[in-house]
């Protein structure tokens, strides 16, 4: 599977991507560098603790960046028929058509995500007037047809605000919004947190659905390996906003190469799985306003040598579709 | 009443004086009631029956809402039942006079989820941990309560104490935080810790190394835990050697030892939940056979269903049993407890 996605033409990357925003403290540089593709058709997570950059990231992919963020420099193309658009150098007017109706994102909270006067065909109708060429009519037919594929009771929910629904109902109801304008792209970020098992279960049915059906490609932002390892063709690892593995889902689950990428899959129990012991890494996570030097995972390896506080490394090759950002690893 | 009673004891091992007893617990909170709505009733916990004997684990798991924190609260004395009785070592705590009440109090610690709301920014960490020392009277001078905070930095791992006695909560992570959570707890020697979705809030790469921390107060220092959880991995991985509980809509649907209820739940929420589970391994998530809910909307707690509160949901559904009669947690040979009608048939 992931194989054939692999071989699919880019429809969105990032060059050299370097983002950074300011607080308090100074400015925290969440993404540092980023160069990565997500092919034609597939599902691309995102995996990374809380400071990883893979939020800052996934916005910036739709130039949703909080307000004191900015680019220090790289790019986001996007090609989705064999012209290129720079997303970084779009009118404000030419982005505001661009969002949800070529990338669409399904933010974390979906309690928060809506206007909690609003009921959801007033949300529905908002997300489409302020894009041309659907009338009030067809916005609702498009609107009934998608909550229908998200399983949901059409003619019920569109009437209800927000607060009458349940947590799992609103996250529906949410991706259904975001795929009114046929994106041919959608992000989502933890769609699965906080919902209780059985809901994800059945949320993490529908998303496999929806990317069939209508043919989408998929960035999923997540904390949570097992989605990744539900979902995903492809998995990044972030770790102090850059990328530090890439690779094909069973190669990222069965044979990790950065020792980041170890940690984390030593640190996660499984249900049914035999019986293992589990490790934690030691430390925590950097601190994105003043970085270690080197390799940012050196303090809390156990393979660092002398080169890892002094440099660097690079993300090389060390497979088909397999690349790793350690010294140790190649 | 009597029969379940015994059902509880016999299921136990032979081991006779638990450290807590809940004993056919219900909770009910007061639900809105203004000029425009009535005031209503929701049963949090209905009936709820268990017992956790000295140096065991107890890992409680359910969903969001499904009343596992409200157990937690009552099993800590935080909250006072509304019906039936939490023991503790056979005597029913609101019925304890001021000292004994004040010892079980010190007996029995609670920690919290989120380190972050749990711990006061205004206190340095060492005026978090003297403040129970003091209370409670276990140090008497500035130079005691310094020392025995510093064990107790050692004993969760913030070494060295002195980096870390005089630092503020926002100076510290998640982890350090929790660690410091644990830390108060300790202060007073607590026989039973109960730990509330302690790790959850925790980043991913250093969950473990709390729950390694929480394995060796356990292995070392002796203490019980009530161990409460949405995570079904980490309840696996933290009681393999206890027995897990599984609750829903305020009841126990489901009690055994941690491998047999995993290998063979027996309850079709049980049953559901494990299916359900996507896993951090893409071979074993992708190969899952789910088990369809007949419904993915949880009932409100203030309109329960009747007979069985999964009814609603279960796939096994049988007409007028499960939507008319209340299954009983009924024993099985092999120790576990399940309530379903069509277990007991």
């Amino acid at each position: 599977m992931q194989a054939t996605a692999t071989k699919t033409a880019p429809i969105l990357s990032t060059r050299d991507l370097w983002l950074e925003y300011s607080n308090r403290r100074g400015t925290v540089k969440a993404v540092r560098g980023i160069t990565i593709d997500l092919y034609r058709g597939e599902s691309l997570a995102l995996i990374g603790e809380s400071g990883s950059g893979k939020t800052t990231l996934g916005l910036s992919l739709i130039r949703l960046l909080p307000g004191s963020g900015r680019v220090r420099s790289g790019s986001i193309l996007y090609e989705p028929d064999g012209r290129t658009q720079d997303i970084l150098s779009m009118s404000e007017e030419a982005m505001r058509r661009f969002r949800w109706q070529e990338i669409a994102m399904v933010f974390q909270s979906a309690l928060n995500a809506f206007n909690p006067v609003l009921r959801i065909w007033d949300q529905i109708y908002d997300t489409v007037k302020a894009h041309d060429g659907m009338s009030k009519q067809e916005a609702r037919k498009r609107g009934l047809e998608l909550l229908k594929m998200l399983q949901l009771d059409p003619e019920r929910v569109i009437r209800s605000y927000p607060h009458e629904l349940s947590g799992g109902m609103r996250q529906r109801v949410l991706i259904a919004v975001s795929l009114l304008l046929n994106p041919k792209i959608l992000i989502l970020d933890e769609p699965t947190t906080a919902l209780d098992i059985l809901t994800q279960r059945n949320i993490i049915d529908l998303l496999r659905k929806i990317k069939t059906e209508l043919d989408l490609s998929m960035v999923f932002i997540s904390h949570d390996l097992s989605l990744a390892a539900e979902l995903a063709d492809r998995v990044a690892t972030m770790y102090a906003g850059s990328v530090v593995e890439i690779g094909p889902v069973n190669d990222m689950f069965y044979r990790p190469r950065h020792p980041y990428t170890v940690g984390l899959i030593k640190a996660v129990p499984t249900v049914t799985g035999d019986y293992r012991e589990l490790f934690s890494i030691p430390g925590s996570p950097p601190d994105l306003v003043d970085l270690p030097s080197g390799c940012k995972f050196h303090e809390r390896c156990d393979r660092a040598t002398k080169r890892c506080h002094e440099e660097e490394p690079e993300l090389v090759p060390v497979g088909d579709g397999h690349y790793v950002r350690c010294f140790s690893a190649t | 009443m009597m029969k379940e009673q015994k059902n509880t004891a016999d299921a136990r091992k032979a081991a006779a004086d638990p450290v807590i007893q809940m004993d056919q617990v219900t909770k009910t909170f007061p639900w809105g009631g203004s000029i425009l709505s009535r005031r209503r009733t929701a049963k949090v916990l209905d009936r709820v029956s268990f017992a956790i004997s000295k140096g065991e684990v107890l890992c409680l798991v359910g969903e969001s809402g499904c009343g596992k924190t409200t157990t937690g609260k009552l099993v800590a004395g935080l909250l006072n039942p509304t019906e039936g009785r939490v023991l503790f070592h056979g005597a029913d705590i609101w019925k304890m006079d001021p000292q004994k009440f004040k010892a079980y109090r010190r007996a029995v610690q609670l920690i919290q989820q989120d380190p972050y709301a749990s711990l006061n920014p205004a206190h340095s960490i060492f005026d978090t941990l003297k403040a129970p020392l003091v209370r409670h009277g276990i140090v008497r001078t500035q130079e005691e309560a310094l020392s025995r905070a510093k064990e107790l930095l050692q004993t969760v791992d913030l070494t060295p104490p002195d980096d870390f006695l005089f630092k503020y909560p926002h100076q510290l992570s998640g982890g350090q935080r929790q660690r410091v959570s644990i830390a108060r707890a300790l202060t007073v020697n607590p026989e039973f810790i109960v730990a509330d979705e302690a790790v959850s809030m925790i980043d991913v790469s250093i969950r473990l190394s709390i729950i390694a921390l929480l394995s060796r107060l356990k292995n070392e220092l002796g203490v019980t835990f009530l161990f409460i959880t949405h995570d079904l991995a980490m309840a696996r991985y933290f009681a393999w050697e206890g027995r897990i509980a599984v609750m829903y809509l305020g009841s126990i649907v489901e009690i055994g030892t941690t491998a047999r209820l995993i290998q063979e739940p027996l309850h079709p929420y049980t049953k559901a939940l494990l299916l359900a589970i996507p896993e951090a391994d893409p071979e074993i998530t992708r190969h899952k056979q789910t088990l369809p809910v007949r419904s993915l909307d949880i009932p409100s707690l203030l309109d329960l269903p009747s007979g069985c509160k999964f009814h609603p949901r279960c796939l096994f559904f049988i007409e007028g049993k499960c939507d008319v009669e209340v299954p009983q947690l009924t024993p099985r040979e092999d120790g576990r407890l399940v309530a379903c009608h069509l277990r007991s048939a």
